[in-house]
C-alpha cells in the first residue's frame, strides 16, 4: 500500500532528469491541443547570469567612498551623438518597451508615473503610443517596429527618442504576438486589425532589409523629425558583436541589447528557451564592438534581460553598459504575481510567483489585460509609486556597490572591479575566475 | 532675388506662388527643413535635381503641392500628411511609406515596398511597382498603372490596391481586410488570399479609385477582386501548414 503522507522521493520514486514533470506535462499538453505553447515572461531555465559575478570592494589598494556623505553620480545622457535634444536621465535604469495591448492603458500610465518620478524614461511598444503613457512620461521613447501598428508621424514628433526594433531577447528573429482575447475594440482600432484575431506581427521590417538600408531608414527618421531626437536600435542578443557594429555604422545614437532572459508578452515557449544568448555574454560582445569602433560611451549601450537588483545594474554597468532597461521587474513592482491574488492565480491553473500567461488577458492583478473589470483592480497612482520606490532602491543599491568600489559615478565601474564564481561566467563576462587571473578564452575572443 | 522668394506665376484663376528648391545647390536637410516650416509662404514647391537622393520631401505635414523634377531614392514623400506630391520620375524603395493622408503620384516606376504600411491617402504609380507593393498597408489606396512584383500586399490590413497590369507571386500573403483589384494575371496567391466575387459595390469602388488616379475610361469588369479567406485569423490546429 502507498503511504500518501510520504513524498515521492521519500517513497523512493525517482524523477527522470531528461523527462522531468515539466517536460512530461508539456508533451501531454502538446498532444492534447496540437498547438505549441505560447506564454509571457522570459527564459525560465538556469543560465550563467549576474549572480555569477562578484565585486571586489575597496580595501588597501583602492579607496572607498563614504556612503551618504560622498557623492556617487547616477545620471546619464543618451543620444548626444547626433540629436539636437538628447535624453538627460537622473538614473541609468529605464523602462523597456511594453506594448499597450500587452499591458492595460492604466499599467502604461503607471509606468509613466513611476519613471517620471524617478527621473527616467519609458518606452512604447508594438501597437502605438497611448495618451495615458505620453501624458505621464517625462521622457518617452517611441518604438518603430516591423509591424508599424499605430505608427504615426505625429507620435514620432511627440516622442523624445525613437527606438528602431529589430528584435527582442525573448525571440530574436520573431515578430510580436497578441492573441485574440486581448484584441479588444480599442487595441484593434489602434492596430488597424479586426477585433479578436490572433495577431502575429511581421518579423522583418516592410521597407528595408540589412544594414545599408537601415542607414537610409535612420536618415529618413532623422529628416522627418528634423534631427531633434536620438535614434536607438534594439536587437535581441545573438550575433551581438556584429549587430552592434552594424547598428553603429548605420548611424544609431544608442544601441539596446536585450539578452535571452528578456521578458515578453507572448511568445512560443520553444523560442523563449532556445534562441538567443544570455545577457551576461552579450554585454562584453557589444562593448568590444563599440570599443573597436572608438564609439564606446559615444554611442550609448543599454542592456536588458533579467535585471532585478541594484547589483545587476552595477554589474551590467561595470561590464560597460551606459544604462539598463527593465521589463519583467517593472511589472512585478507594479504588482504582478502578488501573493494577494493567490486564489485567483490557482483558479487559472498557475500560482503567485509562477504566473506567466500574459498572453491570456486574464491577469488577476489587472496589468497584462484588456479586460475592463480586471483593469479596474489596478490603481495607476499606487502602481506608479511602487515603481518609483523600486527604481530608487535599484539606484541606491548600485550606488552602495559603486561607493564600495571607490567610484564617484556609476559609469566609473569597470570590469576590473569584477570577478566570476564560475568558469562559464568568467568566460562569458570576460572577467577572471575569483582568486585567479584566468579568463577562459581571453578578453578579446569571439 | 533671394532664391527663397516664391516666383509669382499667372495661374488660371489666381496668382500662384511657386518656390523652387534646387537639390544641386542646397543640402537635403535644408530643403526638408524648409518644407517642414509651418509658415512657408508658397502654394507650390518645385524640387529640382533630386538625383536619386533618399528621403526627399519626407515628413510633410500640411496641405501643399510639391513637385519633384526627376528620380528619387528611398522613402520619397515618406510619412506624408496632407501634402500632394508629384514625382516626375522613378521612385526608389518605400515611396510614400507610412503615408497618413494627402497624395503621392509617381509619373514613372516605383521600386520595392511602395506605399508600405501607409495608413491613408492615395498613392498612384503610373508605371510598374516592384516587389512588396502595399506591404502591411493600413488604409491607403494604391493604384498602379502597370504591374506589381512578388509578395505585394503581404499582411495588408486595410485599404485598397488596384493593379491595371499583372501581379507577381504570393499576392496578399496573410492578408487581413484590405481589398485588392487586379486586371491582369496573378502569378500566385499568398497564404489565406482568395479571389472573391465582384459585387456592384466593388465595381463602384473600383471605378472611383481608377477615376481618382486618372484612369477614368477603364472597364471594371476586366478586374478580379482578391481578399482574405479569414482562415488564419485565429490559431487552429488544422492550419499548421500555413504557420
Ligand atoms: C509584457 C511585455 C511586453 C513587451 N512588449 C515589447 C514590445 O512591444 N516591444 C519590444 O521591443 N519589447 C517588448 N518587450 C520586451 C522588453 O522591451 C524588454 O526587452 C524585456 O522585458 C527586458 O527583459 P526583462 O523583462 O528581463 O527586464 C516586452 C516585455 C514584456 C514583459
Amino acid at each position: 500500500m502507498t503511504d500518501h503522507r510520504l513524498s515521492a522521493e521519500q517513497r523512493g520514486l525517482r524523477e527522470s532528469a531528461t523527462f522531468d514533470r515539466v517536460t512530461i506535462s508539456a508533451i501531454q499538453r502538446a498532444a492534447r491541443t496540437g498547438v505549441y505553447d505560447i506564454r509571457g515572461w522570459g527564459a525560465k531555465r538556469a543560465l550563467p547570469h549576474f549572480d555569477d559575478l562578484l565585486f571586489l570592494g575597496a580595501s588597501m589598494s583602492r579607496y572607498p567612498l563614504e556612503g551618504y556623505r560622498e557623492r556617487c553620480g547616477t545620471d546619464v545622457v543618451l543620444g548626444d551623438l547626433n540629436a539636437k535634444h538628447p535624453l538627460h536621465l537622473d538614473i541609468p535604469v529605464t523602462i523597456a518597451g511594453m506594448s499597450f495591448g500587452a499591458l492595460s492603458g492604466r499599467a502604461k500610465e503607471a509606468l509613466g508615473r513611476g519613471a517620471s518620478e524617478a527621473g527616467t524614461s519609458t518606452t512604447t511598444g508594438d501597437g502605438g503610443m497611448t495618451p495615458e503613457e505620453r501624458g505621464q512620461s517625462k521622457h518617452l521613447v517611441y518604438q518603430y517596429l516591423p509591424s508599424r501598428y499605430g505608427m504615426n508621424p505625429d507620435d514620432l514628433r511627440k516622442a523624445d527618442a525613437i527606438e528602431i526594433v529589430l528584435g527582442q531577447g525573448a525571440k530574436p528573429g520573431g515578430g510580436g504576438m497578441l492573441l485574440g482575447q486581448k484584441i479588444t475594440e480599442r487595441v484593434a482600432r489602434m492596430r488597424t486589425l479586426p477585433q479578436g484575431v490572433d495577431q502575429r506581427s511581421a518579423c522583418r521590417h516592410p521597407d528595408w532589409t540589412g544594414p545599408d538600408d537601415l542607414a537610409i531608414k535612420i536618415a529618413e527618421i532623422r529628416e522627418t523629425t528634423d534631427w531633434e531626437k536620438p535614434v536607438y536600435v534594439k536587437v535581441g542578443a545573438t550575433r551581438t558583436y556584429y549587430d552592434v557594429k552594424l547598428a553603429v555604422h548605420a548611424g544609431a545614437d544608442v544601441v539596446v541589447v536585450d539578452g535571452m532572459q528578456g521578458g515578453t508578452a507572448a511568445t512560443q515557449e520553444v523560442f523563449i528557451e532556445h534562441v538567443g544568448i544570455p545577457t551576461l555574454t552579450a554585454i562584453p560582445l557589444a562593448v568590444q564592438a563599440l570599443q573597436e569602433l572608438g564609439m564606446h560611451r559615444k554611442v550609448q549601450l543599454i542592456v536588458s534581460g533579467g535585471i532585478r537588483t541594484g547589483a545587476d545594474v552595477a554589474k551590467a554597468m561595470a561590464l560597460g553598459a551606459d544604462a539598463v532597461a527593465i521589463g519583467t521587474a517593472a511589472l512585478i513592482a507594479l504588482g504582478d504575481n502578488d501573493p494577494k491574488w493567490s486564489a485567483e492565480y490557482e483558479a487559472l491553473g498557475s500560482a503567485a510567483g509562477y504566473y506567466d500567461d500574459f498572453q491570456d488577458g486574464q491577469d488577476p492583478a489587472g496589468i497584462t489585460t484588456q479586460d475592463p473589470e480586471l483593469q479596474q483592480r489596478f490603481d495607476p497612482v499606487e502602481g506608479g509609486r511602487r515603481l518609483a520606490n523600486y527604481l530608487r532602491v535599484l539606484t541606491m543599491e548600485a550606488q552602495t556597490i559603486a561607493r564600495a568600489c571607490g567610484k564617484a559615478h556609476l559609469t566609473h565601474l569597470e570590469p576590473e572591479d569584477l570577478v566570476a564564481v564560475t568558469i562559464e561566467a568568467a568566460a562569458m563576462a570576460r572577467v577572471p575566475l575569483a582568486g585567479t587571473s584566468w579568463i577562459p578564452g581571453g578578453t578579446g575572443g569571439l | 532675388m533671394d532664391a527663397l522668394t516664391p516666383h509669382p506665376t499667372k495661374g488660371a484663376t489666381a496668382v500662384h506662388d511657386v518656390l523652387e528648391l534646387d537639390l544641386a545647390e542646397r543640402w537635403l536637410r535644408e530643403v526638408n527643413g524648409l518644407l517642414h516650416q509651418a509658415d512657408l509662404a508658397a502654394d507650390e514647391v518645385r524640387i529640382l535635381h533630386p538625383a536619386g537622393k533618399h528621403s526627399v520631401a519626407v515628413g510633410l505635414n500640411k496641405a501643399m503641392r510639391v513637385t519633384v523634377e526627376g528620380q528619387v531614392g528611398y522613402y520619397a514623400a515618406g510619412m506624408n500628411q496632407l501634402a500632394d506630391v508629384v514625382i516626375n520620375g522613378n521612385a526608389g524603395v518605400g515611396v510614400a511609406e507610412n503615408m497618413m493622408s494627402g497624395s503621392v503620384l509617381v509619373r514613372g516606376d516605383a521600386s520595392q515596398s511602395a506605399g508600405a504600411t501607409a495608413h491613408g491617402g492615395l498613392l498612384v504609380v503610373e508605371g510598374d511597382a516592384a516587389a512588396r507593393c502595399g506591404i502591411s498597408m493600413k488604409g491607403v489606396d494604391i493604384v498602379v498603372g502597370g504591374s506589381i512584383g512578388h509578395m505585394s500586399a503581404f499582411m495588408a490590413q486595410a485599404g485598397r490596391l488596384v493593379v491595371r497590369g499583372d501581379a507577381g507571386e504570393a499576392l496578399g500573403g496573410s492578408i487581413y481586410e484590405a481589398r485588392l483589384y487586379v486586371r491582369g494575371t496573378v502569378a500566385s496567391l499568398g497564404a489565406d488570399c482568395v479571389a472573391k466575387e465582384m459585387r456592384p459595390e466593388h465595381h463602384e469602388e473600383l471605378a472611383g479609385l481608377l477615376k481618382s488616379a486618372g484612369f477614368e475610361s477603364e472597364d471594371t469588369s476586366a478586374y478580379t477582386r482578391y481578399g482574405s479567406a479569414r482562415r488564419l485569423y485565429n490559431f487552429h490546429v488544422d492550419n499548421t501548414d500555413a504557420y
